[in-house]
């Protein structure tokens, strides 16, 4: 049952290191200018890890998402950007049809 | 497009206005998010009581995503809190320019570690188009309550993302589990159009993958330091050139 406490602590730890850039923010605003260097370059780093999750989850997912195909993956993606940008960049329409379309395409593989 | 008033009488309207300005598209968008949140922690094994832990605490779609797809690969703990770290570089500045827009001499300093809690990207956004247009006193109140209206919308999502994913059969949890990277490669190409911007998100997608497959440990920090250092110092030449 360790494991149990420890996934607790562990997102406990994730919370606190989340809330130290808030926190931080907090403290110091007002006497940092927002435009300098260093926010620009953790806004890059920010950037930047959010598309390598992204990225590798779409090209190497591991979990249930391994079980479908990525040819089937980038076809359900490029259908949810096609109806978001149809719908007049409906996020909540591109999201639900890019998930419905991987589950179609996958059961339409898998013959039914 | 709206007909959202531009002040309120109160401050106690001004949190219940916020509270019903996130309860309709923006609580739609980012709970669809968390739906998604939901079901990828259920494939995971987490128990719902620290799935809802997670949503409570982090309060970081990104943060929260890379902590289950991290643990799901085995990540060591240290290297595995400095990555969902790194993904929510951005609250510092970000707290650093809302803020100053919240200040007035009736709350005290608390109110704002607790306002900065509620830093995330969708309250942000409107908090910042929006609380300049509000009298002083009522821009906390507006935030906080379009903020924690989210908050408990994206809670509820999450607790439906999960039992969907738990009750139903598993071509469902596939197509769910699928709405995580759909969502960010939605609003990532749509919104980010600020060359440096669309420079990080390149160079992180192609390092992605590649640190991955050398190292799994490690590979999700490597490609984000590398991926956005590289990014920051071509936008920098590019600049200067």
């Amino acid at each position: 049952m360790s494991t149990g406490l420890d996934l607790w602590l562990l997102v406990a730890a994730c919370a606190l290191a989340t809330y130290a850039w808030r926190g931080a923010g907090v403290f110091v605003s007002g006497g940092l200018n927002p435009n300098s260097a260093m926010f620009s370059w953790l806004g890059c780093i920010a950037y930047a890890t959010l598309a390598a999750l992204i990225s590798r989850i779409m090209f190497l997912p591991v979990g249930t998402l391994a079980q479908s195909a990525l040819t089937d993956r980038l076809l359900a993606a490029a259908l949810a950007a096609a109806v978001f940008l149809a719908t007049g960049r409906n996020l909540f329409a591109g999201v639900f049809s890019g998930g419905a379309a991987l589950l179609a395409i996958t059961w339409l593989v898998r013959g039914g | 497009m709206t007909s959202t008033p531009n002040t309120f009488a109160t401050p106690r309207a001004a949190w219940k206005g916020g509270a019903r300005e996130a309860l309709g598209v923006p609580a739609a968008v980012l709970g669809s998010g968390y739906i998604g949140f939901g079901a990828l922690a259920f494939d995971a094994d987490f128990s719902l009581a620290l799935t809802l832990f997670s949503t409570m605490t982090i309060w970081a779609l990104p943060a929260q995503i890379a902590l289950i797809e991290l643990r799901a690969l085995g990540t060591a703990a240290p290297a595995l809190v400095l990555a969902v770290m790194l993904t929510s570089a951005r609250f510092l500045p970000m707290a650093v320019v809302l803020l100053p827009l919240l200040r007035h001499p009736a709350y005290r300093r608390w109110h704002y570690y607790l306002a900065g809690h509620f830093v995330a990207m969708t309250g942000w956004a409107v908090a910042i188009r929006r609380c300049p247009m509000l009298p002083l006193e009522q821009r906390l109140p507006y935030f906080l309550g379009f903020t924690v209206a989210l908050w408990l919308a994206c809670l509820t999502g999450t607790v439906a993302g999960y039992f969907a994913s738990g009750s139903l059969n598993e071509l469902i949890t596939l197509g769910l589990v699928f709405l995580n990277p759909v969502y960010f490669i939605l609003l990532l190409g749509g919104e980010v159009r600020h060359r440096q911007g669309v420079l990080a998100l390149l160079c992180g997608a192609f390092a992605g993958p590649l640190m991955h497959l050398l190292t799994p440990q490690w590979g999700l920090l490597a490609a984000g330091v590398i991926g956005g250092t590289v990014a920051y110092g071509v936008d920098r030449a590019w600049r200067k050139a």
